[in-house]
């Protein structure tokens, strides 16, 4: 019993990470119909910005996260204006080999940069360490996560739903030239909506550097997981995302924690399994 | 006398919204029959709906005597029930002759065979040449899809839909965006189709309609206000206040 | 359908056969060549003539080898036979998974190859008994071609072998693409809509030449391993895959040549650049790609092509 929340309890804090991580690209498939195969270079980026920050400068963690999301989102902003924009018109296959190409010369630049290493994070001492509670073991650390992540999921629902911003997304997302024709300004409403994406990769991303790892294979060892969140939770919703990163999650945890001689190989197979019964994602969109 | 294509109360609900409702149909051999109403009457729908594209709510859809509503577009095909768009719907990587191959290959089955050169299927290139003679388009035969003039692309539309030797053949809004001069010579053309090819048109222009038209169906609102000749249409007050009164 | 048999086709065999005077020393690396050839050709008849987006062709190229390897590793050695028997598992592969992947959307396509290839190679590292698991095949031993050539190291044998089974499955896809039957793929490409609304059926098509794709890439595999007479892991790998996309799209795609001129341009600015650094080609590598597609797409082939049609409609 206590080993199955314990399980369940890691499993939501590894799918809020998920989240965070995938919940950009998800929505910017939904909105711009555009494959970033890339995405996970933004999360890579923010892990990076973090342990530097951190390492060499001295930077508290909690001060580096918030520079981990304006680092990522500057990057995705400079992206979209000189090299994404071209691509959203362009066929599926052009974006593809397009963001493969932004993967390799990522994995390239962060090897020549920080060499091939896992990167080591020193969490403070107020988030490491464990908790106990009715038997059960909390590490500190992932209900720190989950906390983080709740609020993040809240807010980007406040604003998807309370905003202005948010109205003029989800109204790009239904369908962009209606929308345009209504004055909402439809690139920059992709360009901003870009920009947080990437940001909030870069958040999960320097989040993640202890549950995940870090290394220059980052965006090439998760697109996996990435494309499930999308394939499982399918795109331009919050809702789907977030369901899906839990479900996979705590799946993941309790696959590898009951069966690990089966390892990844149920995750793969449920992804497969999905795409076949509901193309369009779980939580379809009406 | 037998119908060639036959509907009984096809009907077509998209959430609270009928579309079509109990649209019951009759076109004998050889037929020109246009269906005509305002815009959002349902017209392109009855052809979705005919062709198989878009299933029907409720009712039935006949060729000669066989039940096809629940066969799939590509078989009603091959039962002669082919349709054109309204929109251009074609290769554009592909030249004219290749396009018109197409239709002509997978009609005799020659589709199938990844064996034997393309060259050497005679009898489905002589086919394909003489469908694009049909519509005078022999001469564009090599040229690119993409690089055809618009009317010429209008042409195509139905040179395909005629390669794949329909007994029945839908045409939606075959002169849409084509300027008047071309169109009549368009609607020349579809008229020097063979006699025993049976035709339903959507169109929007009433002179082309009243020209080129047997029996004219009146849709409204997805329903059949009225059907007859061009003569009876003309004459029809209801015809003239729902739609030509909003027309003119 | 426009390229008929022309003297740079004639040139291009004849300087593979003379292989054995012009690069006698390179000849293991070439077979190497030829076989990412041949896998690229595999995957340029679905994406480049069917329009199929994947990222798992590695699966039937892994399936290929495996067959190959786990047949010669238990005692049958014989390499033409173990070759048909490869491409046929792989060509059944490819036909049982084909109406998962020939529906749906690109992306749905995407996912779906993605996952499979995924799932295909996590099987082979679980199943370690049977695979090797991360060790890979030991004990693929080769019988003589023919019973008359042993597989040498200098890799002579091996060379012509590679070189007579591409060209052989070569012709026979140069003869697919000329048939009606790739007319159609061509028109599915372009446009599956209008190709149900005269009459075709789209997903038999896909479904075919997939699986015939799927065959290729499974002799693909065989022949790297009875060449290299082991199998690893990686002839599964999901950067397999990705590469060869990217070999397909560098030689460019749709032309029959491409994955060809693609695999050597590929393998030898590998080789070289990755000599300097890892780093380095990884970067190019991926700057590569963004350049070609920001030019358009069109692959070294495609560049040639364009030129010379432009040239040939010139006054």
């Amino acid at each position: 019993m206590a080993s199955l929340l314990g399980v369940l309890f890691d499993g939501l804090a590894y799918g809020m990470l998920l989240f965070l991580v995938s919940v950009g690209l998800s929505v910017t498939l939904g909105l711009m119909n555009f494959v970033n195969l890339a995405h996970g270079a933004f999360a890579m980026l923010g892990g990076y910005v973090c342990v530097v920050l951190m390492q060499r400068w001295g930077v508290p963690f909690l001060m580096a996260l918030p520079a981990a999301f304006v680092a990522s989102a500057a990057a995705g902003l400079i992206l979209e204006r000189v090299l994404y924009r071209r691509f959203y018109r362009r066929s599926h296959l052009d974006q593809v080999l397009v963001t493969i190409g932004l993967v390799f010369m990522a994995i390239a630049v962060a090897t020549w940069m920080f060499g091939p290493q896992q990167q080591p994070l020193r969490l403070p001492g107020a988030l490491s360490g464990q908790w106990t509670l009715l038997g059960v073991d909390l590490n500190v650390y992932r209900c720190f996560l989950l906390v983080v992540g709740a609020l993040l999921a809240w807010t980007l629902t406040l604003v998807l739903e309370r905003t202005r911003f948010g109205a003029a997304v989800r109204a790009a997302v239904d369908d962009a030239r209606v929308a345009e024709a209504l004055g909402v300004r439809v690139t920059l409403v992709f360009q901003l909506t870009f920009a947080v994406g990437c940001g909030l990769a870069g958040l999960g991303g320097a989040l993640g550097v202890e549950v995940l790892g870090l290394d220059p294979t980052f965006p090439l060892k998760y697109i996996v997981y990435f494309l499930l969140v999308v394939a499982v939770g399918g795109t331009g919703s919050l809702k789907g995302p977030l369901f899906a990163a839990l479900l996979l999650g705590v799946a993941d945890v309790a696959g590898k924690y009951y069966l690990p001689q089966v390892g990844a190989f149920i995750l793969y197979a449920i992804m497969v399994l999905l795409l076949i019964v509901r193309p369009q994602g779980l939580v379809a969109r009406a | 006398m037998t119908s060639v294509l036959r509907t009984e109360g096809l009907s077509k609900r998209f959430g609270d919204f009928q579309v079509l409702d109990r649209v019951t149909l009759q076109l004998p051999q050889g037929a020109r029959h246009a269906v005509i109403g305002p815009n959002g009457a349902g017209k392109t729908t009855l052809i979705n709906l005919l062709t198989g594209t878009v299933r029907p709510t409720a009712g039935e859809v006949y060729v000669e005597s066989e039940r096809v509503t629940s066969l799939r577009p590509e078989q009603r095909v091959r039962r002669g029930l082919v349709r054109t768009f309204q929109v251009n719907n074609l290769f554009s990587d592909l030249t004219v002759l290749e396009s018109v191959l197409l239709a002509a290959c997978e009609r005799t089955g020659a589709a199938l065979d990844a064996w034997r050169a393309l060259t050497t299927r005679t009898a489905e290139i002589d086919a394909a040449r003489a469908t694009l003679r049909l519509l005078k388009l022999e001469g564009a035969a090599q040229v690119r899809t993409r690089d055809l003039a618009y009317g010429e692309q209008r042409l195509l539309e139905i040179a395909l839909a005629l390669a794949c030797k329909p007994r029945i053949l839908l045409l939606d809004e075959p002169a849409a965006g084509v300027p008047r001069r071309e169109s009549v010579a368009l609607f020349e053309a579809i008229a020097g189709l063979p006699g025993d090819l049976t035709v339903l048109f959507i169109e929007h222009d009433m002179d082309l309609v009243f020209r080129f038209a047997q029996r004219i169906t009146v849709l409204v609102a997805g329903a059949i206000l009225t059907e007859g000749t061009p003569r009876e249409i003309a004459g029809d007050a209801r015809v003239k206040q729902v739609y030509l009164g909003r027309a003119a | 359908m426009r390229l008929r048999t022309g003297w740079l086709e004639v040139l291009f065999w004849s300087v593979l056969a003379a292989g054995y005077v012009l690069w006698p020393s390179q000849l293991p690396f070439a077979s190497q060549v030829l076989i990412a050839g041949l896998f690229a050709l595999s995957y340029d008849l679905i994406l480049g003539y069917a329009g199929i987006l994947s990222l798992g062709h590695a699966a039937y190229f892994g399936v290929g080898a495996y067959a190959a390897g786990l047949l010669a590793a238990h005692g049958w050695g014989e390499p033409i036979s173990g070759l048909v028997a490869a491409g046929l598992v792989a060509g059944l592969a490819g036909l049982v998974t084909s109406p998962l992947v020939v529906r749906g959307t690109d992306l749905t396509r995407l996912m779906i190859t993605t996952g499979l290839g995924l799932l295909l190679f996590e099987l082979a590292n679980r199943l370690g008994a049977i695979t090797g698991g991360v060790d890979g095949l030991q004990g693929v031993e080769m019988q003589p071609l023919l019973g008359a050539w042993r597989f040498d190291i200098y890799g002579r044998t091996a060379y012509g072998y590679v070189l007579a089974v591409v060209f052989v499955l070569f012709l026979a896809a140069r003869r697919l693409v000329r048939s009606p039957f790739g007319l159609s793929l061509r028109g599915i490409r372009g446009n599956p809509g209008r190709m149900r609304a005269i009459g075709c059926r789209v997903d038999l098509h896909l479904a075919a030449v997939y699986a015939f794709a799927a065959a290729y890439a499974g002799v693909a595999g065989a022949l790297l391993s009875q060449t290299t007479q082991f199998v690893g892991l990686d002839v599964l790998s999901f950067s397999r895959s990705a590469e060869l996309l990217v070999m397909l799209i560098v030689g460019g795609a749709g032309l029959l040549y491409g994955g060809f001129v693609g695999a050597a341009v590929f393998m030898i600015a590998h080789h070289y650049l990755s000599s300097l650094d890892p780093v380095y080609w990884q970067f190019w590598l991926g700057a590569g790609l963004v350049i070609i597609v920001l030019l358009g797409r069109d692959g070294i082939l495609g560049f040639f092509h364009r030129r010379r049609s432009s040239a040939a409609s010139a006054p």
